[in-house]
C-alpha cells in the first residue's frame, strides 16, 4: 500500500448544500428516530437491553407486503395490521424472555433477531427468500408498493405545483416519516411523564421494589416491548416504502446497532435528544459518499469498512468518554449493577 | 390384580423419586433428553445415519466448545458480555490465513501463530479497554455496546485488508476417510481430533492445574476469591490469554472446515452463546459439554429437516432452555 503524497482527497462541498442530500440523510434519520425512540423507552426508560430491534422492522415490513401483495388487503388496513402482529410478536416473544436477566434477555432477543432473519431468507413460499419480495408472481403491477406510489405521486404534483417545482420522488416519504417522528417523540414524552412512565422508570431503577409496591412488573415490561414494537415495525415498514424490494438482508442485525448508535449518541433517558443522533449519525455515514477518494486504496468495500470502522469508534468512544451521549443525563444511566 | 395394585401405588412413589432425582441433577436428565432422541432417531434414521451425521456434528461443536469456553470465563471473571469474541475467532482464522495461504508455510506452524495472536489480541484491549473500563466502575450496558463496538471495528479492519471474498486455507479438501463404515473427509477428521483432545486437555486443566482452579474460584465469587489471597489481576490476564488462544483456535478449525470471511465470527458467535447459556453463563465444564451437544443437535436436524434451516437449530435450543431452565443445564439458580 502506498500512502504517497500524490493522493488527493477531493471533498465535493456542493453536494451538502443540495436539498436532495438533506432530504435523502433526514428520511434514514427519520427512519432510525422511530426505531431507536423504542430502543430509548426499552433501554433507556425501563432497563431491558433490546437487541432484536431489526426482526420487529423487518416482521413490520414483510407482514404489510404480504397482506397487500398475497392476502390482497389495502394498504391502508395492512399497515395498521401489520403493526398488530409485530406487537402480538413482541408479546410473545416478550413472555418467557422478560423474565431473564438482562444480559440473557439481550442474547435472547439479538437469537430472535437471527431466527426471524434465517425464516425471511428460507421461507421462500412466503417471503421470496434471498430474491427478496416485492410484487405478485402473476400481476407485476400487483406490488406492495403499488398504492403508497400512487399516493407519493399526488403529493409530489401538489408540491410542484405550489413551492417546489423538482422535488425527489423520496419527498413525500420524507415529510409523513417526520409527521411521525413528532408525534412519537411528543406522545412518548407525555406517556413518560404519565403514572405509567414512573412505574417504568422506578422498574429500571429497582424492579424489586417495584414489585414490593404490588406493581405487576412483567406486565409493564411487556407493555414497553410492545410499544418498541410499534415504532420499530412503523420503521421497517417506512424503509420498504423507500425501496423497491424487501430483501432479508436490509434487516441484519448491524441494523439494530445502527438504531443503537443513534440512540447511545442522542443520549439515554431523552426522547427529543434521538432525532439529534438520527440526524448526526447519518449525516456523517452518508456524508462519507461524497467525500471522493481514489479508487486504489480506497475500493468500494474498504470505504463500506470504513463506514463499518466509524461506527464501531463511535462507540466505543462514547461509552468510554461520554455514556450519556449528547443530551443524556447521567445521574438516569441505570448502567447495569 | 394385587400385584398390579401394588405396582399403581408403587409407580407415583417411583415417578415422584425419578422427578426429584432428575430436578436435583439436571445434567443427567440432560443426558436422558439427549439419549432419547438418539434412539428415536436410530429408529426412525437407521444407526448408520444417525453416526454419521453425529460425526460431522463432533467438528462443529468443538468449534462451537472452544469458542464457549472463554467467552463463558470472560463474563463469569469479568462480567463482560464479549459480543467481540466472536471476531476473535475470526481473527484466528485470518491470521492462520496469512501464514498459511499468503506466506506458504505449513498448517501446524498456521495453527500456533493464530493461537499466539488471538491471545495476544485479548491481552492487548484487557489492557486499552476493558481494565480501564473496569476501574471507572462502568456498568453491564457500557461494556456491552463497548463490545459491540469493537466487534465492528475488528470486522471493518479485516474488510479493509482481506476484502468481503470468501477464502481457504490450503488443506486436503478431497481425501476420504472410512472408519467403521463412516466416512469422514480428512480434514474435518483431524478437526475432531485436535479438537477433542484440546477440549480434553482444557477440562483437566480446568479442574486439576492450581490455574484453572484460580480461575473457577474467580468466575465463582471474584470478592471471596481476592479475600481468599488470590493474585486476581495475574489471572485476569491468564484468562485472556486463555480465551484468546482457545477462540484462535477455533476460528482455525472453522476456517480448516468451511470459509474464511470477515462475517464469519459473528455467525459463529450466536451457536456459542447458546452453548454459553446452556452450560450455564460461567460454568467452563457445561460450555465444554453443551458446545458439543449443540454441534451434534444441529448436525442430527438435517436427518429431519432441510439443511437450510440447521442454523435455526441452535436458537431454538437455546429459547427452550431459557424457557426452561434459564440458568442452564450445569447452572446454579442463583445465576438467573
Amino acid at each position: 500500500m502506498s500512502f504517497a503524497g500524490d493522493i488527493t482527497v477531493a471533498v465535493t462541498f456542493t453536494e451538502f448544500t443540495q436539498p436532495e442530500f438533506w432530504i435523502s440523510v433526514g428520511l434514514i434519520a427519520g427512519i432510525y428516530t422511530l426505531v431507536a425512540l423504542g430502543l430509548q423507552l426499552n433501554t433507556g426508560f425501563t432497563g431491558i437491553v433490546n437487541f432484536g430491534q431489526a426482526a420487529f422492522m423487518a416482521i413490520g415490513a414483510y407482514a404489510m407486503a404480504i397482506l397487500v401483495v398475497d392476502v390482497g388487503i389495502t394498504f391502508w388496513l395492512a399497515l395498521p395490521l401489520a403493526i398488530l402482529i409485530t406487537m402480538g410478536f413482541g408479546v410473545l416473544i416478550g413472555l418467557p424472555a422478560l423474565r431473564l436477566r438482562a444480559d440473557y434477555f439481550a442474547i435472547a432477543t439479538i437469537a430472535m433477531a437471527e431466527v426471524v432473519r434465517v425464516v425471511a431468507q428460507n421461507a421462500r413460499g412466503l417471503t421470496g427468500g434471498n430474491q427478496g419480495f416485492a410484487c405478485a408472481a402473476d400481476d407485476p403491477t400487483n406490488c406492495y408498493f403499488s398504492t403508497w406510489r400512487d399516493v407519493s405521486g399526488s403529493i409530489n404534483e401538489f408540491v410542484e405545483s405550489t413551492f417546489w417545482s423538482d422535488p425527489p420522488s423520496y419527498f413525500p416519504l420524507f415529510l409523513v416519516v417526520w409527521v411521525a417522528v413528532i408525534i412519537a417523540t411528543v406522545g412518548m414524552t407525555y406517556l413518560q411523564g404519565s403514572p405509567w412512565g414512573r412505574v417504568l422508570r422506578a422498574i429500571r431503577e429497582d424492579e424489586d421494589a417495584a414489585r414490593a409496591l404490588g406493581k405487576n412488573t412483567l406486565r409493564f415490561k411487556l407493555q414497553s416491548l410492545a410499544i418498541s414494537a410499534l415504532l420499530g415495525s412503523l420503521g421497517g415498514a417506512f424503509l420498504a416504502l423507500n425501496l423497491s424490494t424487501i430483501h432479508p438482508l436490509v434487516f441484519e442485525p448491524l441494523v439494530t446497532f445502527f438504531a443503537f448508535s443513534v440512540l447511545i449518541l442522542g443520549g439515554l433517558a431523552n426522547y427529543k435528544g434521538v432525532a439529534f443522533g438520527a440526524i448526526l449519525f447519518w449525516f456523517v455515514l452518508e456524508g462519507t459518499r461524497f467525500i471522493e477518494l481514489p479508487d486504489p486504496p480506497f475500493t468500494e468495500t474498504r470505504i463500506a469498512a470504513l463506514r463499518l470502522a466509524i461506527t464501531g469508534m463511535l462507540l466505543i468512544g462514547l461509552m468510554a468518554f461520554r455514556p450519556q451521549g449528547m443530551f443524556g443525563k447521567r445521574e438516569e444511566m441505570v448502567l447495569g449493577e | 390384580m394385587e400385584a398390579g395394585q401394588i405396582a399403581e401405588a408403587a409407580s407415583p412413589g417411583l415417578r415422584e423419586r425419578l422427578e426429584e432425582r432428575l430436578r436435583g441433577s439436571p445434567a443427567l436428565a440432560a443426558a436422558g433428553v439427549i439419549a432419547v432422541i438418539f434412539v428415536l432417531l436410530v429408529i426412525s434414521q437407521g444407526l448408520h445415519d444417525v453416526m454419521q451425521t453425529g460425526l460431522n456434528g463432533l467438528s462443529l461443536g468443538a468449534i462451537y466448545a472452544l469458542g464457549a469456553v472463554g467467552l463463558t470465563l470472560v463474563y463469569g471473571i469479568l462480567r463482560l458480555v464479549n459480543f467481540a469474541h466472536g471476531d476473535f475467532l475470526t481473527f484466528g482464522a485470518f491470521m492462520a490465513y496469512l501464514v498459511n495461504v499468503t506466506w506458504g508455510a505449513p498448517l501446524v506452524v498456521a495453527v500456533f501463530w493464530a493461537m499466539i495472536a488471538t491471545a495476544v489480541l485479548g491481552l492487548l484491549f484487557e489492557r486499552l479497554l476493558w481494565g480501564p473500563m473496569r476501574r471507572k466502575r462502568a456498568g453491564f450496558l457500557q461494556l456491552i455496546i463497548m463490545s459491540i463496538g469493537l466487534a465492528f471495528l475488528l470486522r471493518a479492519i479485516y474488510q479493509w485488508f482481506w476484502g468481503t471474498e470468501i477464502r481457504n486455507l490450503d488443506v486436503n479438501r478431497s481425501d476420504v476417510v472410512e472408519l467403521l463404515g463412516l466416512r469422514i473427509g480428512q480434514t474435518e477428521l483431524i478437526v475432531v481430533v485436535v479438537g477433542v483432545t484440546v477440549l480434553l486437555a482444557v477440562g483437566l486443566m480446568l479442574r486439576f492445574s492450581l490455574l484453572g482452579k484460580r480461575m473457577r474460584a474467580l468466575s465463582d465469587d471474584l470478592e471471596l476469591a481476592e479475600t481468599a489471597g488470590i493474585d486476581t489481576r495475574r489471572v485476569v490476564l491468564f484468562t485472556w490469554i486463555f480465551a484468546g488462544g482457545l477462540a484462535g483456535l477455533a476460528g482455525v478449525l472453522a476456517g480448516a472446515i468451511t470459509n474464511i470471511y470477515p462475517e464469519m465470527g459473528f455467525e459463529l458467535l450466536l451457536p456459542i452463546f447458546a452453548a454459553v447459556i446452556l452450560g450455564g453463563i460461567g460454568d467452563a465444564f457445561g460450555a465444554l459439554a453443551a458446545g458439543l451437544v449443540l454441534g451434534v443437535m444441529t448436525e442430527w436436524s438435517t436427518l429431519l429437516i432441510d439443511a437450510r434451516w440447521k442454523i435455526a437449530v441452535g436458537f431454538v435450543v437455546l429459547v427452550i432452555v431459557l424457557i426452561v431452565r434459564p440458568q442452564g443445564i450445569f447452572g446454579r439458580a442463583k445465576a438467573i
